[in-house]
């Protein structure tokens, strides 16, 4: 049965979700992306590729990932009861990986022998390879030179992992710019090659599918949180940048009209300095990378560099999907500061003991911030997206530790 | 349809079309390269919009998008451009290509609007394909602009009669799987699919990308109705950014060449 006034039920079969998403790409593109919607479609609801895919879920990534009371932090805020969900804890330290392993069996099952992939942070990056090794196809990997840089740790695994980094030295050499140059290389090898997009965005039927590979992150909450408080959450909270995380917490709840929910930009130095990645409060709508969505631009319609200390966050842009919850209001987004995250990601090293990201730090800055707006009985679960091992030399240099 | 367009595919020649993009790597040296380049008799002209994330396009067309941006141009400075070109040459069709994003960000309506004051006959946007192009395509045929179509090796059958459904002005075809500027075209494989296309459509065909020389020039418009050169004009203005003069003889003699390799 179709819900009326769903939010599940999207996208629409053009794949937009309001009025963003879509499909605009090249025409060389164009019969290879119907083709990738097309099996999509035929293997989301085929049994077996559904127990292919939990059986590495279970057995190679380790799912479900605990969700865990931080009874430390929900007592220093002197709030709500404070869950984290730990995907951090997943093999390759990220939520990245449930999509790399959906979308490699769905490659697999295509014939192609060849993968390519972006990344930002690296996670992404290391996801990809990781499930490349698994499978054993050849993984080319576009990272910006600025990335590579500061995400060193994450260059060293991929290469460990046997993908073969490439430099992308354009632009902003940050996460736009390595799409830019997987897309090209895509449309350059388009008939062996599947191109593993590493968040919720692209054309259609990338931001859907994306979405749903991470889902199962909400799909687990649900039934843990059940469990432990024997109620479903108040509110979920979440860091975007493409925001396939964010979506993969949401998604599961979107219907589930009670709950809050609140995903947080990133803000770099400061939404009014200009430096920063909040498409969202800071851009307006417009065409990149094979969607519709809110992207960082002049008024002139050239995309903007963004800023962001976390590499994961640094994109010019969000997913479709987003900028509907956004424009419907379903999500409240916000945003929070490098040095805002910076702190978040100490507080939460000194309270729990665990290393964040800075990715999920940033929804943690936020946390701190409206934690005073709820009362005790109240629940609240953040997606603990990743861990922080791959920052500590950025966070060393931001604090001017010498290693 | 643009009369222009259509008066230049009356006769059986095969047609040179050139590319560079507006404002590379300044308005006013840019103004004096298509100067130089419609002198030479080229039968359409194509101007690219600079994009900051130009995805189709290889690292010639991409430096020089940044070149002509750093350089201030915005996409009304392009306007301009055509506005004095017409000044020279009312016959001559001009095209528009870019990205999507140029055209959205101004508006539909008032970007089409301009195209017609200014003498614009066509446009071609490499990432917008007929699913998306309903409401461009609205406005430009309202405005008898063209927005070519574009036809690629991975294009199959059934795919190219949703293509063929509402192009006007002429097809093009690109010539390889890739980005503009790199590999040269397998030239059975284009054969076979001109051959396709033809069977399908009376639209003149051109094809672009990957073609960099005269002797490109020769042995692909046996096939089609014109062909399409970009990166190689772009090079030069590259290669010589800091001595015009010689830029300017340079892409003169090159494109008198590549015009004598049509053989009209």
């Amino acid at each position: 049965m179709t819900i009326k006034n769903s939010f599940k039920q999207l996208p629409n079969d053009r794949g937009y979700f309001g009025s963003f998403g879509g499909r605009y790409v090249s025409e060389t593109l164009m019969p290879l992306i119907l083709e990738v919607e097309k099996e999509y479609e035929k293997m989301k609801d085929d049994s077996s590729f559904k127990e292919e895919l939990s059986h590495y879920m279970k057995t190679y990534i380790g799912r479900p990932s605990p969700l865990f009371f931080a009874k430390r932090i929900s007592e220093d805020l002197g709030g709500p009861k404070i869950y984290f969900k730990r995907d951090e804890l997943n093999h390759t330290g990220a939520h990245k990986i449930n999509n790399c392993m959906g979308q490699i069996l769905l490659a697999k099952r295509m014939g192609k022998k060849r993968i390519i992939a972006e990344t930002g942070a690296g996670q992404h990056g290391v996801a990809t390879a990781t499930v490349c090794a698994l499978f054993g196809l050849p993984c080319i990997v576009y990272m910006g030179e600025k990335d590579i840089k500061r995400q060193s740790p994450n260059v060293f695994r991929m290469k460990l992992l046997g993908a073969e980094i490439r430099s992308v030295k354009t632009g902003s050499k940050s996460l736009k710019d390595a799409m830019n140059e997987a897309l090209r290389d895509w449309v350059t090898n388009v008939r062996d090659t599947f191109y593993i997009i590493g968040t919720a965005a692209g054309p259609h039927p990338y931001p859907a599918m994306v979405r749903d590979f991470q889902s199962i992150i909400g799909e687990e909450v649900r039934e843990q949180i059940l469990k432990a408080e024997n109620k479903l959450p108040d509110l979920l909270m979440a860091c975007i940048g493409g925001g396939s995380n964010a979506l993969g917490l949401f998604h599961e709840f979107l219907d589930d009209k009670q709950i809050e929910m609140i995903a947080v930009e990133a803000a770099g130095h400061g939404i009014d300095t200009g430096s920063h990645a909040a498409s969202l409060s800071g851009g307006k709508p417009g065409i990149l990378h094979g969607n519709k969505t809110y992207l960082l631009q002049s008024n002139d319609g050239q995309i903007d560099e963004a800023h962001s200390i976390s590499a994961g966050l640094d994109y010019p842009g969000i997913g479709p999907e987003h900028s509907y919850l956004f424009e419907q209001k379903r999500v409240q987004y916000m945003s929070a500061t490098d040095k805002e995250a910076i702190e978040a990601f100490q507080y939460c090293c000194n309270l729990e003991g665990i290393i964040p990201a800075l990715e999920p730090s940033h929804a943690l800055a936020v946390l701190k911030k409206v934690a005073k707006n709820y009362s005790k009985e109240k629940i609240v679960v953040m997606n603990m997206c990743g861990r922080g091992d791959k920052d500590i030399f950025t966070i060393a240099e931001e604090l001017n530790i010498k290693l | 349809m643009s009369e222009r367009i259509k008066k230049t595919f009356a006769n059986k020649n095969k047609k040179l079309v050139t590319f560079t993009t507006g404002g590379d790597p300044d308005l006013e040296t840019s103004f004096d390269i298509l100067k130089t380049i419609i002198n030479n008799n080229i039968d359409i002209v194509e101007i690219g919009m600079p994009f900051s994330d130009p995805m189709a396009d290889g690292p010639t067309i991409q430096e020089s998008s940044t070149r002509s941006i750093e350089n201030g141009t915005k996409i009304k400075d392009i306007f301009e451009l055509v506005k004095k070109i017409r000044t020279l040459n009312n016959e001559i069709p001009v095209i528009l290509m870019g990205y999507y994003n140029s055209i959205f960000n101004m508006g539909i309506e008032e970007f089409t609007s301009k195209c017609v004051q200014v003498g614009v006959d066509g446009l071609i946007i490499v990432d917008l394909q007929p699913e998306e192009d309903a409401d461009l395509y609205l406005k430009a045929k309202e405005k008898n602009i063209d927005l070519v179509r574009l036809i690629t090796p991975t294009t199959n059958k059934e795919r190219l009669k949703t293509i063929l459904n509402n192009a006007s002005g002429f097809l093009y075809y690109v010539t390889i799987t890739g980005i503009t500027g790199q590999n040269s075209a397998n030239l059975k494989e284009l054969q076979d699919s001109i051959n396709l296309i033809r069977s399908e459509s009376n639209l003149p065909i051109v094809a672009g990308f990957g073609i960099k020389s005269r002797e490109d020039v020769e042995n692909i418009s046996i096939f089609t109705d014109g062909v399409v050169v970009g990166s190689s004009i772009v090079n030069i203005i590259k290669d010589n950014i800091s001595d015009k003069k010689n830029m300017l003889e340079k892409i003169d003699l090159f494109t008198q060449d590549l015009k004598a390799g049509t053989g009209s």
